[in-house]
């Protein structure tokens, strides 16, 4: 494999800006890998080789510089690129092409980072396998047979086979951590409203939120830089300075930080390999100097039910936008049918059966006479889980867990029963709920020679304790080498 | 709870503009009532006199400058409509032949 390949973020940047190799010789390198590998692992579903070469030459003219300039990036399929087609997975959305760039895509391009192309992903991040992407799975460079985890999977495949060196995920209940976890990279997810959602295509508004994907944490925690900070044009979006993660990711030191282990997510239903990793990091952080206990977090147990019924409402009236008028899929056009009839036809035919599930999911629970015992139940439990983790963060600085109960799950095991794909996320969707931010890195293999995740999971807007935490049990581990023990594709 | 009938998707169907076939339908009420069982331990939380949280961050009216911007235009708002004329969306009738 060229070594431009296994080069980290990090590095490519250093001898782009010293002109030891040249941007489009590495966005070369990268293009020429994806059209040798991604046949297997379809990370891809549209690769911008025009778009990334012109903005390679941009950097090495010189009119670009910074940490991260000249570095080649997946982009996950669910922001939107103009002029670059976006889908977000979704058969209603092909051949769609965006008049607009996402602010963190404005961002990326003017950091200098090279959009390789866009990623697969389950339809509108529904999902936590890529299998209910319209566009077929992508595999986990691990076992072809296996998922890569999801939604953002495509993004996670693509820097855990080399395709990439970093990449953007979004996260509404896990689907950057998941993937991670899964696949022996880093991913995390920023503070809620610490990274614009301008030009995220909607799936759960008061949940989504994108971050970075990466092989290693320092990587991950500059490109958290260059995407996040205050945009006027996200409502949502937190008017204050990025948490300074770049030089907590260089501090890696955890000496006096207090870590909890979360009661909640142990125990029954997790992989023994899956536990027994997580318990050597554990051991490792309190041999680095951190202080060590276990805090109970009771409504955790009840994260999984509330999100399933916030994010699916949420999801029902993001979604009603794709009535087949303005853009996107029209079908049953024939100069007789309603308009209405047209957008039902357009969007049974337009949407997977995932999404349709929650759609239907969601206007269930909005609706009159269930609103209460449902959608309205489930907020008062959101807050339940926000006052656990208050509590939990009076006594500790990060709480630790489990990414995932288990490995990647074979594709097709999970696809036709929606309740053991949603367990999937069991342990990343508290963090979603709550706000804060949350981060998986890997740190060792099962028992069946898969990766396994360690999350680490901070207050609101202290990004900064994850990456410290993270970068450290990284050193320590050498999990940033993890993926060399990946089988050759 | 009262199982989720296939009547009952088919209601909830027309509300979302989802014209699923039968098959759907059956396969959707069967999905759905697992679904609504495990999603209703939600309602084993004694919660009554807990504020719902709508939102993480607390925010009210944000808002930016109001600085005028150059707008989309007509011409590239239309540019990927299913159908489009004269800068315009072209859209299927929306009212019944009789009205």
């Amino acid at each position: 494999m060229n070594p431009l390949l296994a080069a980290t973020a990090t590095e490519l940047a250093a001898k782009i800006a010293a002109r030891e190799v040249s941007a489009v010789e590495v966005a070369q390198a990268h293009l020429d890998r994806i059209a040798e590998v991604d046949e297997k692992v379809h990370a891809f579903l549209h690769v911008d080789t025009d778009g990334a070469l012109a903005q390679a030459r941009r950097v090495d003219d010189g009119e670009i510089s910074g940490p991260l300039a000249g570095v080649p990036l997946a982009l996950k399929d669910v922001i939107v690129t103009k002029g670059v087609p976006t889908t977000a997975g979704s058969r209603i959305l092909q051949g769609w092409v965006p008049p607009y760039d996402a602010t963190i895509v404005e961002r990326m391009r003017a950091a200098g980072i090279v959009v390789l192309g866009k990623t697969n992903m389950d339809e509108f991040a529904m999902g936590s396998s890529t299998e209910h992407s319209a566009f077929g799975p992508s595999r986990n460079p691990w076992d072809l047979t296996r998922t890569p985890g999801g939604s953002g999977g495509g993004s996670s495949a693509a820097v855990a086979s080399y395709q990439a060196p970093i990449g953007i995920g979004t996260d509404t209940g896990g689907s950057i951590r998941q993937p991670a976890a899964v696949t022996g990279t880093v991913g995390a997810k920023p503070t809620y409203g610490g990274v614009s959602r301008y030009g995220l295509i909607a799936f759960s508004s008061s949940l989504d939120q994108a971050g970075p994907c990466a092989r290693t944490v320092l990587d991950a925690a500059l490109l958290h830089e260059v995407i996040g900070g205050h945009d006027p044009r996200d409502s949502t979006s937190i008017a204050a300075a990025v948490p300074p993660v770049v030089a907590a990711a260089r501090q890696a030191d955890v000496s006096g930080m207090r870590i909890g282990v979360v009661t909640q997510f142990k125990g029954d239903g997790y992989q023994p390999g899956v536990l027994a990793r997580f318990d050597e990091s554990v051991a490792i952080l309190e041999k680095l100097g951190a202080t060590v206990e276990e805090v109970s977090c009771p409504h955790f147990d009840y994260a999984l039910p509330a999100y399933y019924l916030i994010a699916p409402s949420e999801a029902s009236s993001n979604l009603a936008r794709y009535d087949a008028m303005r853009y996107g899929l029209r079908v049953g056009d024939d100069g007789v049918a309603s308009a209405e009839e047209v957008m039902a036809a357009t969007r049974d035919a337009g949407f997977g059966a995932e999404v349709k599930r929650r759609i239907i999911l969601g206007t269930y629970a909005l609706s009159a006479g269930y609103y209460d015992a449902y959608y309205g139940q489930a907020q008062k439990v959101r807050t339940l889980i926000s006052r656990d983790f208050a509590s939990a963060f009076e006594r500790v600085d990060v709480l630790v867990s489990p990414t995932t109960p288990t490995t990647a799950f074979t594709l097709g095991e999970r696809v036709d029963d929606p309740m053991a794909m949603y367990l999937a996320d069991l342990c990343t969707i508290p963090s979603n709920l709550y706000g804060g931010p949350a981060l998986s890195l890997p740190c060792g293999l099962s028992d069946d020679g898969l990766p396994v995740g360690l999350q680490v999971m901070a207050p609101v807007q202290a990004d900064e304790r994850m990456y410290r935490v993270a970068a450290a049990v990284e050193a320590a581990l050498g999990s940033d080498k993890l993926l060399e023990k990946a089988p050759p594709l | 709870m009262s199982a989720i009938t296939r009547e009952d998707v088919a209601h909830l169907a027309r509300l979302a503009r989802i014209a699923m076939t039968d098959d759907e339908l059956d396969a959707l009420a069967a999905q759905l009532d697992v679904i609504l069982g495990a999603v209703a331990r939600v309602q084993e939380v004694a919660a009554a006199d807990i504020p719902p949280t709508s939102h993480s961050l607390d925010l009210a009216n944000v808002f930016r400058p109001d600085e005028p911007v150059p707008s989309l235009g007509a011409a590239l708002a239309v540019a990927a409509a299913p159908a489009a004329e004269h800068d315009r969306f072209r859209v299927p009738r929306i009212l019944d032949e009789e009205a």
